[in-house]
């Protein structure tokens, strides 16, 4: 033996290997990764892959058989609701196991666990939000209901089942990147799940701290006058002029409010690191039978969320005795959330309702122990938060816990430490509920009663639930847990040194805001105020309008209407919004001051014919015209206030200006003479058509090219797995919303005819894994606007065609 | 001879390998290998290089036809910014190579008297 050469090789072996199997930056462990064996390209699915199989399962009661048509789309037929969600869990798992453990794991702010220190401000926000807190409630909560129980324990078992078959070759791609492995399912994740939507859908609603700020400049009158309650051209989805009955409750405002609450001019330094999209909404609406040609209902629905790979929505059949559902399930939680049965269809529109509030707290000292409340020092809950951290220790966050809820931001949290006052929050998402359990009756109801019963129970996210029945009857009810308030409550941060500012009970869920089978036909919702101003309670929340209006014009005129009409109304362009701000902006323009180019751009605007088509060189004008007429009038006074506060919406504006065209806010005051409206148009032009014309050089002025649509995987800047330049147009006011990466995440079209006919469609594919054809399979469909004829699969047409492959499920 | 031999059995042991032991298993098949059939240190490194380096590139090569390019490029992107599946099969083959050939080498000098 040759000594040194042997020990000098051996170690460049050993050195080698050790450095190949391990994780270096952002880099996996190459050889493991690179390994036909073991890596990546065991992930690289054949595209003629075989999907047939047979398996058992001792957790099964008994067979049951799974019939996947040519998208995947699984039709699963099963004996018992339990073996129902366990293959329900079980498929979700095989197709989308590392999406639904990753998203509930960043729902409990456990990101840094897997992607290291950069998470820790992420996930102290989700441990401070109360996310976990709010999911063990839910589950007690579950508990009392023994249907949801049973079914979120098999659905966990089926999890677990497919959990286990995982070997180092088949472990989903993200693990394989990140040097990760799946946690075991739990029902405390299914839980999570719900409460992330929770997140999604109802804590991005509310402006309390930025509208602190802005009540610290402006008084009341102005700040009612640019962030307005009840907008002059809301269309609500209770129809106008719906009769409300008496409140059942009359919340009272406290006597000191005048001067510890509307009257304080503090100021909020804090912020959220991760705030839900305001686009976070969607477009739902029925029209009953007598507008449409077939004489049934057809019901529509499209939910916008933000657009990723893997998509939010999996696609599914689920029948067992008594049920028969198709539709859209989210993995992570069992139940179809939007689709239809053999007797009825549903859809949901976010309720867009403010249903968090912010408690100024005064705690005895640093340690938080104790805290002033109706007039003596009362106990504060600590609850200590461990949060692991990949490649470093442990971080520990205390978070006190107060009879509001935990207090989120105090002289630890967030991004200003130099104010040291300490905000609890009261959430309703928060308070034990069973949202599994109102979904679970909802996927069996089979009349409208039926419909109503299941969905009162559903508290959090509040939602608009959108109905039509094979007897003919259409509805709609937003349902949700809202609490009453008095007239300017949970606005802004509010005094929590006694009960007094607390909420004082919750609007009885009779008097949500619900309609059926109105005069007019059709019934519909866009995230806009559910009612006008004579709906009896104070329910401030982050508003959509133009949509709506947008809607209920189109079906107002319509009649004899197909499935065909709807599909282009889901699809529609029309930028309703644009019909009265391009009137401001051309009434007011002085042609005269511009020079060649922006003669150009104008003229541009003016021949447009208002569609935000994805080749549309008005629309990107027009928005980027508007855009920075916002700029000329609202920078100089928004900007006043610190540190921050929301800019007034364009509908606001657009309103304001029609109203008045020398509203006070016109005129800059960083100026000495007095601007007018003729002014700010006129600069607003020239100021941007130099960057139009930089943009029309670089072949960039298409809506499309200049909004560059995209469907980011859900690591985003991790992994480039991403459909970029997707040739759609819309926009997040118009119907077809599409923006940047956020749009229609799921469309769906119902006719209740005897035979239920239904097209659907969503920007993704039933496989979760990049190396999968079916990774992105619908993105193309969705984007020119086309649809898959669902099939709603009967038993009996086992042996058909469009059954192309069969997964068998045995006890055993 | 003893070259072909070493390659060939380098390469199907490997393979076999792979179903029961992590990736790293190459490692000890191309020194094992190595021992049992002497050859200079130059032709040990070069023979386990060639065969693993083929393995593992014919095997991600075939996956890859099998799989439209689909994942490899995508791979390719993320690592070289560039959508080419053939830089992933030869990083791959080139990876399992160099392991292997290291490998042999000490396999090799520890069989070697002088």
């Amino acid at each position: 033996m040759r000594l040194l050469p042997f020990l000098l090789s051996s170690a460049a072996t050993a050195g080698l290997v050790l450095a190949l199997n391990t994780k270096i930056g952002p880099m996996p462990p190459l050889g493991k990764f690179l390994s036909p064996q073991h890596g990546f390209w065991q992930n690289a699915e054949p595209v003629n892959k075989d999907y047939n199989e047979e398996l058992s399962f001792p957790g099964l009661k008994d067979a049951a058989s799974v019939y996947f048509d040519e998208r995947l789309v699984p039709h699963v037929f099963a004996k018992n609701d339990e073996d129902l969600y366990f293959i329900q869990g079980f498929l979700h798992a095989k197709f989308r196991l590392w999406q639904m453990d990753f998203q509930t794991e960043a729902a409990a702010g456990n990101v840094s666990a897997i992607i290291g220190d950069k998470a820790i401000q992420y996930d102290r926000e989700q441990r401070r939000l109360g996310m976990v807190y709010a999911a063990e409630k839910s589950i007690e909560e579950t508990k009392k209901d023994e249907q949801t129980t049973n079914a979120f324990a098999a659905y966990e078992k089926g999890v677990n089942a497919y959990i286990s078959t995982l070997t180092e070759s088949s472990m989903p791609l993200e693990y394989k990147l990140l040097d990760d492995h799946p946690r075991k399912w739990t029902n405390l994740k299914t839980a999570l799940l719900l409460k992330m939507m929770a997140k999604m859908l109802s804590s991005g609603t509310e402006n309390d701290l930025l509208n602190t700020n802005a009540k610290s400049l402006f008084s009341m009158d102005e700040f009612k006058m640019i962030y307005p309650q009840v907008n002059d051209s809301l269309e609500p989805i209770v129809p106008k002029g719906t009769v409300f009955e008496k409140p059942g409750i009359v919340p009272v405002k406290p006597s000191t409010a005048d001067s510890l609450y509307f009257g304080k001019k503090d100021t909020v330094t804090y912020s959220e690191v991760s705030k839900p999209d305001k686009n976070n909404g969607s477009n739902n609406w029925v029209v009953g039978g007598s507008k449409t040609k077939s004489g049934s209902p057809i019901l529509c629905n499209d939910p916008h969320l933000e657009l990723s790979f893997p998509s939010i929505w999996y696609e599914i059949q689920l029948t067992s005795p008594g049920n028969n559902v198709y539709g859209v399930s989210l993995p992570g939680t069992p139940f179809v959330i939007i689709g239809f049965n053999d007797s009825i269809a549903w859809g949901v529109t976010n309720a867009q309702r403010d249903v968090k509030d912010y408690y100024e707290i005064k705690f005895k000292d640093k340690t938080k122990q104790e805290y002033w409340f109706n007039g003596a020092w009362t106990k504060a809950e600590q609850r200590v938060e461990r949060i692991k951290v990949k490649g470093s220790a442990d971080y520990l966050d205390t978070v006190a816990y107060t009879l509001f809820g935990p207090v989120m931001f105090d002289e630890s949290f967030s991004n200003d430490l130099s104010h040291h006052n300490n905000y609890a929050i009261r959430w309703v998402a928060h308070d034990p509920s069973n949202e599994g359990g109102a979904i679970y009756k909802l996927n069996r109801a089979n009349n409208y009663n039926e419909y109503a019963n299941a969905i009162s129970t559903f508290n959090c996210p509040g939602q608009n639930f959108v109905f039509a029945s094979k007897a003919g009857d259409i509805a709609i009810w937003q349902q949700g847990k809202f609490p009453a308030r008095w007239d300017g409550q949970g606005l802004f941060v509010m005094p929590g040194e006694d009960s007094s500012y607390m909420w004082q009970g919750f609007i009885p869920q009779q008097e949500n805001p619900h309609s059926k089978n109105p005069e007019l036909g059709f019934l519909h919702s866009a995230n806009e105020r559910p009612a006008d101003s004579t709906y009896p309670y104070f329910i401030p929340g982050n508003y959509i309008i133009p949509r709506g209006i947008r809607i209920v014009n189109r079906l107002k005129e319509m009649n004899g209407i197909t499935v065909e009409d709807m599909m282009k109304l889901q699809y529609d362009y029309f930028n309703v919004f644009a019909e009265d701000a391009r009137s401001i902006l051309l009434k007011y323009v002085k042609e005269n001051e511009l020079d060649a180019n922006g003669k150009k751009y104008v003229d541009m605007v003016k021949g447009w014919d208002l569609l935000a088509s994805p080749n549309s060189n008005g629309q990107t004008v027009f928005q980027t015209w508007w855009d920075s007429l916002e700029v000329e009038i609202w920078k100089d006074d928004i900007t006043r206030v610190t540190p921050a506060a929301n800019w007034p919406e364009s509908q606001t504006l657009m309103e304001l200006l029609k109203k008045d065209s020398a509203m006070k806010y016109i005129d800059n005051i960083n100026t000495p003479q007095k601007e007018t409206l003729f002014d700010v148009v006129t600069s607003a032009i020239k100021k941007v058509s130099v960057d139009l014309q930089k943009e029309e050089t670089a072949g960039k002025l298409e809506w499309t090219k200049h909004k560059d649509p995209t469907i980011y995987h859900l690591l985003k800047t991790i992994l480039p797995f991403a459909r970029t330049g997707i040739p759609v147009g819309g926009n997040g006011d118009i119907v077809n919303a599409v923006t940047k990466s956020h749009g229609p995440s799921w469309r769906m079209i119902v006719q209740l005819t005897a035979q239920t006919e239904a097209y659907v469609v969503y920007p993704g594919g039933q496989v979760g894994n990049p190396g999968s054809k079916y990774y992105d399979q619908f993105v193309d469909t969705w984007a020119q606007g086309k649809y898959y004829t669902a099939w709603f699969m009967r038993r009996g047409e086992e042996k058909d065609a469009r059954a192309k492959w069969t997964i068998q499920f045995k006890k055993g | 001879m003893k070259f072909i031999v070493a390659f060939i059995l380098t390469a199907l042991l490997s393979y076999a390998a792979g179903f029961y032991f992590p990736w790293w298993n190459i490692a000890i098949v191309a020194f094992v290998v190595a021992a049992l059939i002497p050859q200079k240190p130059g032709k040990a490194f070069l023979s386990a290089f060639l065969s693993l380096f083929f393995l593992w590139a014919i095997f991600s090569f075939m996956i890859d036809v099998n799989n439209n390019h689909l994942l490899s490029e995508k791979i390719a992107q993320l690592f070289f910014k560039v959508k080419s599946h053939v830089v992933m099969v030869l990083v791959s083959g080139f990876i399992a190579g160099l392991t292997g050939g290291f490998a042999a080498l000490a396999g090799s000098y520890l069989r070697k008297s002088k």
